[in-house]
């Protein structure tokens, strides 16, 4: 399978790779997936008092499209306000990342640990918190 | 040393040059039909075939007149399967192979289930064997015909064909076996085996693709309703014009392959090992499948917490197979490793290497070097390796619906 520059450029050199203190306040966490699957993305974000997020980190179990995803969204969701974060589409990330059909689950799943992470952090707010949409069905 | 690097013999093997060297005679000098029985260009081509029947034969110590040519493997189990179970389907309806069989075996008796026939699908010990005392269990007075490969393609465990075989005559069924992994691997001596009906390949030892025999006995004498319908080639088991050229590069692998098993063997588990020791010095890594009954070349690895596909692109200049499936729209892994009970994690983070004639010590060291520069940079990367370092425990965690 041909993979695009841009995603063989996130595999190979991933941005923002890491953890961050997940009780903190300031931080949310969404982790998406699981084992059986063949994939697991950890996002978290932390966010300033202005409600921008600030710094970004993942830590992802996948194939190299779903590293790639991830590593992507991390860029993406630096210097937007949470709500914006929510406004990024899967579809944006598989047009960037020239995802191919068979790996397009892998930007669902980017999608949602945006959801994830910002949900995880607006319950620590005591906001209202819209549920992630479910991915792709995994029998596994 | 040259990248990248083949580690994938199991998938298939480069032509040996000296089978290529006598093909190609067949393909312009002697391009005669060995069907014409007329003039001198067929009496040649016919001459190459029955070489190429007489070494194929003697590498499984059959009688030439046992071996049929096919496509392939899959023609070969196709052939077998259904043409044997349709001649005899009087005798009973009830078919019985193991889940980890290869597609060819596996979706040729879906189709019988499709006709009306009933199957049953063993699943192995965790160590990829068959139980003999439950397959015992699974025959039934209708059975009619089992099938069960003697060398595993993902795992590379090698069945007990010979017990399976005294249990099948002593009943009465007939036995097929899938053997296309394992010749120059493992000795078959069809005079002592109670096998019926054996595939073979050409292409998995050093022969070319599109060319491979099914062995059909004679004594006590096996008959097949063909699938194939024509000039009546192959004592009418399966029409179609012989491809002189192919059979003859398959006689010739198959001859290499008798003369130099044994050396050739004791190279390829020297190397195994040292690649299995290599790389074993990594935490959470796991055999798939029996050591010990085991082909020489082949070694099926889970890297605990690293996914497959992943892995596969991060070390590109090796070619390797996967048992994650995450390019399929399925997204389950490899249904061997399932079979074998092994947890979906450990069967998507799965990686076939099977090494070869060509395949030499520098490469297996660069192997396990680039293998674990590469997985530790890849735990670095996932979560899961987090938090089994963190001491959590995976089963446990109740993941997101995905």
């Amino acid at each position: 399978m041909a993979y695009s520059e841009k995603l063989l450029d996130h595999y190979d050199h991933p941005r923002n790779v890491g953890s961050m203190d997940k009780d903190a306040a300031e931080v949310g966490t969404g982790m998406v997936g699981a084992p059986a699957c063949g994939d697991v993305m950890k996002l978290q974000i932390k966010v300033g008092k202005d409600g921008v997020i600030e710094d970004a980190k993942f830590k992802t179990y996948g194939c190299g499209s779903a590293i790639a995803s991830s590593s992507l969204v991390t860029e993406w969701v630096k210097g937007k306000t949470v709500d914006q974060a929510l406004q990024i589409k899967n579809t944006q990330i598989a047009e960037e990342l020239a995802l191919p059909p068979v790996k397009i689950h892998c930007s669902i799943l980017a999608e949602d640990a945006i959801k994830a992470a910002v949900a995880d952090y607006k319950n620590k707010h005591n906001a209202v918190v819209e549920t992630p949409a479910c991915g792709e069905i995994c029998k596994g | 040393m040259k990248l990248p690097i083949y580690m994938d013999y199991s998938a298939t093997t480069p032509v040996d040059p000296r089978v290529a060297s006598v093909m190609i005679p067949y393909l312009t000098e002697k391009f005669g039909n060995p069907a014409s029985r007329s003039h001198a260009f067929g009496w040649e081509a016919d001459a190459a075939v029955e070489l190429a029947r007489e070494q194929v034969a003697a590498l499984v110590n059959a009688d030439p007149k046992e071996i049929i040519w096919t496509s392939g493997a899959t023609e070969s189990n196709n052939l077998a399967i259904k043409g044997a179970v349709h001649f005899y389907q009087g005798k009973g309806k009830h078919v019985i192979t193991m889940s980890t069989e290869h597609k060819a075996v596996l979706d040729t008796v879906r189709e019988l289930e499709r006709e009306g026939f009933s199957a049953t699908y063993l699943d192995p010990e965790p160590s990829g064997l068959l139980d003999l005392e439950k397959f015992r269990a699974a025959l039934r007075p209708d059975t009619v015909l089992v099938s069960v490969m003697l060398v595993n393609n993902e795992i590379g465990v090698i069945q007990d064909i010979a017990a399976i075989g005294e249990i099948c005559r002593d009943k009465g069924i007939l036995f097929h076996v899938d053997a296309a992994q394992a010749t120059g691997k493992v000795a078959i001596d069809l005079q002592q085996l109670k096998v019926d009906l054996m595939s073979f390949s050409a292409h998995k030892t050093y022969g070319p693709k599109g060319i491979g025999a099914l062995y059909v006995r004679r004594k006590p004498r096996v008959r097949l309703e063909a699938q194939m319908h024509g000039g009546g080639h192959e004592r009418g088991m399966r029409s179609g014009t012989l491809p002189t050229h192919q059979i003859a590069g398959m006689g010739e692998a198959f001859r290499i392959a008798r003369e130099e098993m044994a050396q050739e063997n004791e190279r390829m588990r020297m190397l195994r090992d040292r690649l299995l020791k290599g790389l074993m010095t990594m935490e959470e890594v796991h055999v798939n499948g029996d050591m010990e009954q085991r082909v020489p070349h082949n070694l099926n690895l889970s890297f605990n917490f690293v996914e497959g596909e992943s892995l596969m692109m991060a070390i590109k200049d090796v070619a390797v197979s996967s048992g994650s499936a995450c390019t399929s729209a399925s997204l389950e892994p490899s249904y061997v490793l399932r079979a074998l009970g092994r947890s979906d994690e450990l069967a998507h983070s799965s990686i076939r290497f099977s090494i070869g004639r060509f395949t030499t010590v520098e490469e297996v060291d660069y192997v396990i070097e680039l293998l674990k520069n590469k997985i530790g940079r890849l735990r670095e990367l996932s979560p899961l390796w987090e938090m089994y370092k963190d001491g959590v425990d995976l089963s446990s965690v109740q993941w997101a619906a995905h």
